[in-house]
C-alpha cells in the first residue's frame, strides 16, 4: 500500500476508537432523551467523574500490590460503573424529577446547574490539575513498510473497541429481549399510556439514567487509560460532542446514537489529519449546526411533531 | 416517622457512595508516582448533612410553602404609584455616589453594571421571548473584539465603535438565528451552545487577526468629548480631562467616569427596552413565550418575532462587550467561555425570567456578592451551579417575577 493508503488506514483506526467512546457517551443522552424529552446536560461531568473513579481504584490497587492487568481492568471498571450508576440515579433524584411536568427549559436549565456543579465539586475534591494516569496496557501491533509509515494499531484501541461492541450487544440484548428493556421501549413510545399499563414509568426513567451512566463510565475509564490524563473540564466538550453523535445520528434512537459516533470520530479524525487539528472542534460543532439544520431528525431518527 | 428515617438513611448511604470516592480520597501526585490519601472524614460529614436534612425535608418544605404566601413586596398596585419617584430617587443617587465611595468599589460597581447589561440583553432572549440562548457569550465577545480590532487596525474611538460593536453583534445575532430559530427550544440552546464556542475557538486560533490565546492589549479607555483621562495627552495637540478643567491628575476620575458611562448605558438599555415591550413586537415575543402555536394561529410571524428579539439581545451583548474591551484595556478569549454565559443566564434565571428589576438585582448581587467573600472565591461557581438547581425546584419563575395584569375563568 501506499503511504497515502496507510495514512487513511491509520485515521480510520484512530477515528473509530474515538467514535466508540463517543457512541458510548451518547447513548446515555438519546435514551434519556427518548424516555423525557430532556437533554441531560450534566451527562458529560458524569463521564468525567467515571475517569476519576477509575484513576483512583487503579492508583488503589496497584498501592495494594494487585497489577495483574485483566484483573485490574475488571475491578476498575465495575467500580467505575457502579459508583458512576450511583452519580447518574442521584442526579435524577435531585435535579430533575421534582420538575417533572414543568415547562421545557425548566430542567434544562436545572440540567446546566448541576453540570457547573459536579465541575465544580469535582474540581474542589480533585485539584484542577491535569492528573496522569499510569498506562496499563502499552504496546501494539505495526503495519506498513519498516522504513516508512507505519500504521499503529495499540492493544488500547483494541481493547476500546471490544468493551465498546461488548457494550452495545448488551445493550441492544437487554432493551430487546428484556423485560425491563420493553418496559424502556415502551416509555419512549408513549410515557403516558405505558403508566397506564401499570409500568412504573419513574422507576423506567431511573433505569435509563442507570444505563447512560454505566455507559459513560466505562468511555470514562476507558479514555482515561486510552490518553493517560484525566482533569475536571474534559466532560463538558466530550458531552458536546457526544450530544452531537446523538442528534447526528437522530436523537431518541440507541442505534443511531451508536452510528453518530462512529461517523463524528471518523469526521474529527480526518479533519485534524488532512486539515487542522485546531479547528477540529469547530468542524464537529459546524457539523452540529447544520445537521439541526438541514435534517433535525438525524440518520436513522423520526420526525417528531409538535401538535396542540 | 420510622420510614422516614429508613428513607433518610438511604439517602445518607448512597450520598456515602458517591461521596467516599471522589470526596473521600485524594490522588497525590508526588514526582512520578500517584498516592491516593484518604480523607474520609470529608464524606461523612456529607453523608450526615443528607441525613439531618433528609429527616427535616417535610417540615422544612412545610415551612417554605408558607413563605410562598407571604408576599415580599406591597403589591404590584400600590408600587405603581410610587414608582416614578422611587425611580428617580435610585438614579439620582447612582449618581451621586461613586463621588463619596471608594475607587475598589465604584470599580466593582462598574463591572456589576456590565453584568445587569448582558443579563437586560438575555433576558430579552431568554425572558421575553422564551428562548434559551446559552451562547450569549458570543456577541459579548463580538463586541469586545470589535472595539479592540477597530481601534487596532483604524484607530477608530469608543465612541465610533460602540454603535458598530453593537451592530455587528446584532449581524452575527441575525446572521445565527435566520436558521436556527425554526429549531425548538432545547435544541436552539445547543446550537446556541455550539456557536458560542465556535466563536471563542476561532478567536483562539485565527492568530493573525486576534493575537491568538495571548489577546489584544493597550485598548485605549473612552474620552470625554475627545479629553483623556490619562496623566498626559496620548495623541499631539489634546489636552487631558485634568488639566482642560485644571484639576489635580488622579487615576479616581477616570475610574469614575467609566462608572458613569457604564451607568448611562445601562439607562439606555432599560428605557430602549422598555419601550420595546409595550410595543407590538414586545407583546408578540411573550404572546409567542406563552405559546408559539396559538399566537401562529393569530397570525404572528415565529421566525420574524424570535428573530428581532435575538438580534436585539445580541446587540446589547455587543454594546456590553465593546466597553468591558474598553474598561479592561486587555481581552483575550479567556473572557469568553461558556462559563460567563452560565452566569448570565443565572442572572436571568435568578432574577426571573422576564422581570427587569429582578434581573438588575440578581447581577448586582452575584457580581457584588463574590467580591464580598473573596475567601470563598473558590466556591463561587459550585455554589453557581446549586442555585440554579434549587431555584428551578423551588422558584423556578425567579426571586422577583415580573407581574402583568392577568384574568382567570373563575372556577
Amino acid at each position: 500500500m501506499s503511504e497515502n493508503g496507510l495514512q487513511f488506514v491509520q485515521q480510520i483506526i484512530n477515528g473509530l476508537t474515538l467514535g466508540s467512546i463517543y457512541a458510548l457517551i451518547a447513548i446515555g443522552y438519546t435514551m434519556v432523551y427518548g424516555i423525557i424529552g430532556m437533554i441531560n446536560f450534566a451527562h458529560g461531568e458524569i463521564y468525567m467523574i467515571s475517569a476519576y473513579v477509575g484513576l483512583i481504584v487503579i492508583t488503589g490497587l496497584s498501592m495494594m500490590g494487585i497489577e495483574y492487568m485483566p484483573i485490574v481492568l475488571i475491578i476498575t471498571l465495575t467500580m467505575a460503573m457502579l459508583i458512576t450508576s450511583a452519580y447518574g440515579w442521584s442526579v435524577e433524584r435531585v435535579a430533575y424529577r421534582p420538575l417533572r411536568g414543568s415547562p421545557r427549559l425548566v430542567p434544562l436549565i436545572s440540567a446546566i446547574g448541576m453540570s457547573i456543579f459536579l465541575q465544580n465539586y469535582v474540581q474542589l475534591a480533585q485539584g484542577a490539575r491535569n492528573i496522569a494516569l499510569p498506562p496499563l496496557i502499552s504496546g501494539g501491533w505495526r503495519f506498513g513498510d519498516a522504513a516508512g509509515f507505519q500504521v499503529y494499531l495499540s492493544y488500547m484501541q483494541v481493547m476500546i473497541a471490544v468493551a465498546t461492541t461488548a457494550a452495545m450487544v448488551g445493550l441492544t440484548l437487554f432493551i430487546g429481549r428484556s423485560r425491563l428493556g420493553r418496559a424502556c421501549r415502551a416509555c419512549s413510545e408513549d410515557r403516558g399510556m405505558a403508566n397506564l399499563l401499570g409500568i412504573d414509568t419513574d422507576r423506567v426513567i431511573a433505569l435509563t439514567f442507570l444505563i447512560g451512566a454505566a455507559l459513560a463510565a466505562i468511555a470514562g475509564v476507558l479514555v482515561g487509560l486510552y490518553y493517560g490524563v484525566v482533569n475536571p473540564f474534559m466532560g463538558f466538550i466530550a458531552g458536546l460532542k457526544a450530544f452531537t453523535a446523538a442528534v447526528l445520528g437522530g436523537i431518541g434512537s440507541v442505534p443511531g446514537a451508536m452510528l453518530g459516533g462512529i461517523v463524528l470520530g471518523l469526521t474529527e479524525s480526518f479533519t485534524s489529519a488532512y486539515l487542522s487539528t485546531e479547528y477540529k472542534d469547530v468542524v464537529s460543532f459546524g457539523l452540529l449546526v447544520l445537521i439541526l439544520l438541514f435534517r433535525p431528525t438525524g440518520l436513522l431518527g423520526k420526525p417528531d411533531v409538535e401538535k396542540v | 416517622m420510622p420510614g422516614q428515617i429508613k428513607g433518610a438513611l438511604f439517602s445518607a448511604l448512597v450520598m456515602l457512595v458517591l461521596a467516599v470516592p471522589i470526596l473521600g480520597i485524594q490522588i497525590t501526585t508526588e514526582g512520578s508516582s500517584v498516592r491516593l490519601v484518604g480523607e474520609l472524614q470529608y464524606a461523612f460529614i456529607a453523608a450526615g448533612l443528607v441525613f439531618v436534612f433528609k429527616l427535616l425535608e417535610h417540615p422544612l418544605s412545610k415551612l417554605l410553602g408558607m413563605t410562598h404566601a407571604v408576599n415580599l413586596l406591597p403589591s404590584a398596585d400600590r408600587m405603581a404609584t410610587y414608582r416614578p419617584a422611587i425611580l428617580t430617587v435610585l438614579i439620582i443617587f447612582a449618581f451621586i455616589w461613586p463621588f463619596t465611595a471608594s475607587r475598589g468599589a465604584v470599580d466593582v460597581a462598574t463591572l456589576a453594571l456590565i453584568y445587569v447589561m448582558l443579563g437586560l440583553g438575555l433576558n430579552i432572549v431568554v425572558g421575553f421571548a422564551g428562548l434559551l440562548d446559552l451562547g450569549y457569550v458570543a456577541f459579548y465577545a463580538v463586541g469586545a473584539y470589535s472595539y479592540a480590532l477597530l481601534t487596532e487596525y483604524f484607530g477608530l474611538s469608543f465612541w465610533v465603535s460602540l454603535p458598530i460593536g453593537a451592530g455587528l453583534a446584532a449581524l452575527f445575532g441575525f446572521v445565527l438565528g435566520f436558521p436556527v430559530l425554526r429549531l425548538r427550544g432545547d435544541y436552539l440552546a445547543i446550537v446556541t451552545l455550539g456557536f458560542g464556542e465556535i466563536i471563542r475557538l476561532l478567536l483562539n486560533n485565527w492568530d493573525e487577526l486576534t493575537g491568538g490565546p495571548d489577546g489584544i492589549g493597550n485598548i485605549p479607555k473612552p474620552t470625554l468629548f475627545g479629553l483623556e483621562f490619562t496623566r498626559t495627552a496620548k495623541t499631539d495637540g489634546n489636552i487631558p480631562f485634568h488639566e482642560y478643567f485644571g484639576l489635580e491628575y488622579s487615576g479616581t476620575y477616570r475610574v469614575i467616569f467609566l462608572y458613569l458611562l457604564a451607568l448611562l448605558l445601562v439607562l439606555f438599555t432599560l428605557f430602549v427596552i422598555n419601550r420595546l415591550i409595550r410595543m407590538p413586537v414586545g407583546r408578540a415575543w411573550e404572546a409567542l413565550r406563552e405559546d408559539e402555536i396559538a399566537s401562529r394561529s393569530l397570525g404572528l410571524n415565529p421566525t420574524n418575532i424570535k428573530l428581532s428579539a435575538f438580534t436585539l439581545g445580541a446587540s446589547f451583548g455587543g454594546m456590553a462587550g465593546c466597553f468591558f474591551a474598553a474598561r479592561q484595556g486587555f481581552i483575550n478569549p479567556e473572557s469568553f467561555t461558556f462559563i460567563e454565559s452560565a452566569i448570565v443566564l443565572a442572572i436571568v434565571v435568578l432574577g426571573g425570567m422576564g422581570s427587569q428589576i429582578g434581573v438588575i438585582l440578581a447581577a448586582l448581587a452575584l457580581t457584588v456578592l463574590p467580591e464580598l467573600a473573596r475567601q470563598f472565591e473558590e466556591y463561587r461557581m459550585l455554589v453557581f451551579g446549586l442555585v440554579m438547581v434549587l431555584m428551578m425546584i423551588w422558584r423556578p419563575q425567579g426571586l422577583l417575577p415580573s407581574k402583568r395584569p392577568r384574568m382567570e375563568l373563575p372556577t
